[in-house]
């Protein structure tokens, strides 16, 4: 009884031969490149936050089969952002656009930035003020004269 | 510049950026953005109409009258449970038609994955007539099953008018105007309440202009 296990077991291992070297990705590697160049830039918009180039989810297949032959017919990366924009808005940019209404997006951080060096300016200067004239008032230069000759005078 | 003057504008700012952050965070991710689709022509197409042989179907055709584009899909789990409410609308009186756009018809076994598919697929016309008689009957079979509220149903096979229409999953419902202009878009399932209190009004508005 083992014995015929063994053999029909056996008769399973040719079946390996099958095993085929795994397929390219893409039929070509230029294509393939500008998509995941441009396709890392954007969002797939049923998983919202995975990039396009990275997301399973089917519609983004259809995407990234779209863009693929975008790109064949030779559109330019904004020709093929402007296709995407289109239909799913400035949402399927990671990077937002420069617009009016994400100003503050963008300029946001660097008002900030001013607010904190005006801020840390006019600390400094009133520091500045308060800090007490460095020289010394004519009673404590008397004194420090009269210890300077004393020594002046021992070492003579 | 005062110690007060700074603290204030410190905790000002700390509730500003808290405000913003707590009122972003109760948005539902799915309505972050509007689609840029809303108040355009709706993107015209030519597809296939379910168990009708030779018979196409363009938007323009319905151009006149008000109506829904409901995407759906027999693999799609989502569309069981909106499925009912639309049977219910569509069997109202003074209902509008509703097309269904069936979207990605493809095996559910996984004998034919979308890929496979897609590399068959480069257009229409290409894919294999032998899946598409499939695609058509399992969805022949689910909408006697479940009831058909559909005036008629296109088939999407590839996905590509879906694409057109910003579709960001199934289910998903358009409400277009007589003009051909999509005035509407639920993302997901419509539910009860958005039936009851956004598409039945606005339906009704459009109804009214001429």
């Amino acid at each position: 009884m083992k014995r015929l296990l063994m053999l029909s077991l056996l008769c399973l291992l040719p079946l390996s031969a099958w095993a085929d070297e795994a397929k390219d990705l893409a039929e070509d590697p230029v294509v393939e490149k500008r998509l995941i160049a441009l396709a890392t830039d954007l969002r797939c918009v049923q998983c919202q936050n995975e990039s396009l180039a990275s997301s399973r989810a089917g519609i983004a297949q259809d995407m990234r089969r779209e863009i693929r032959e975008l790109i064949k017919q030779d559109k330019s990366d904004q020709e093929i952002k402007d296709w995407l924009v289109s239909r799913y808005g400035d949402f399927v940019m990671y990077q937002p656009p420069f617009k009016s209404y994400t100003l503050f997006l963008w300029l946001g951080p660097f008002a900030l930035l001013l607010v904190g060096a005006i801020i840390l300016y006019s600390q400094i200067r009133k520091r500045r003020n308060l800090t007490p004239e460095a020289g010394l008032s004519a009673d404590a230069t008397r004194r420090a004269d009269a210890l300077l000759n004393m020594t002046k005078d021992t070492q003579a | 510049m005062n110690r007060t003057t700074i603290i204030v504008i410190g905790v000002a700012l700390i509730a500003f950026f808290s405000y913003v952050s707590y009122k972003g965070m109760q948005r539902d991710p799915h309505l972050l953005t509007d689609s840029p689709l809303i108040g355009k022509q709706a993107p015209d197409f030519k597809l296939a109409v379910l168990d009708k042989p030779d018979g196409t179907f363009s938007p323009a055709d319905m151009k006149g009258q008000v109506w829904m584009l409901n995407v759906w899909a027999t693999w799609c789990v989502a569309c069981r449970d909106e499925h009912p409410r639309l049977v219910r609308y569509a069997r109202s009186a003074g209902a509008v038609p509703v097309v269904g756009l069936n979207h990605k018809e493809i095996r559910g076994d996984f004998a034919l994955s979308p890929d496979q598919l897609i590399r068959i697929v480069p257009d229409q016309k290409t894919v294999s007539p032998q899946e598409i008689v499939l695609a058509d009957q399992r969805s022949s079979d689910w909408l006697s099953k479940h009831e058909n509220p559909y005036a008629l149903v296109i088939m999407d096979i590839d996905g590509r008018v879906g694409l057109d229409y910003g579709l960001t999953g199934v289910p998903e419902t358009y409400v277009i105007d007589k003009q051909g202009i999509i005035r509407y878009k639920e993302v997901g399932v419509v539910t009860d309440e958005n039936l009851k209190n956004k598409i039945l009004p606005l339906i009704a508005e459009l109804q009214a202009k001429s």
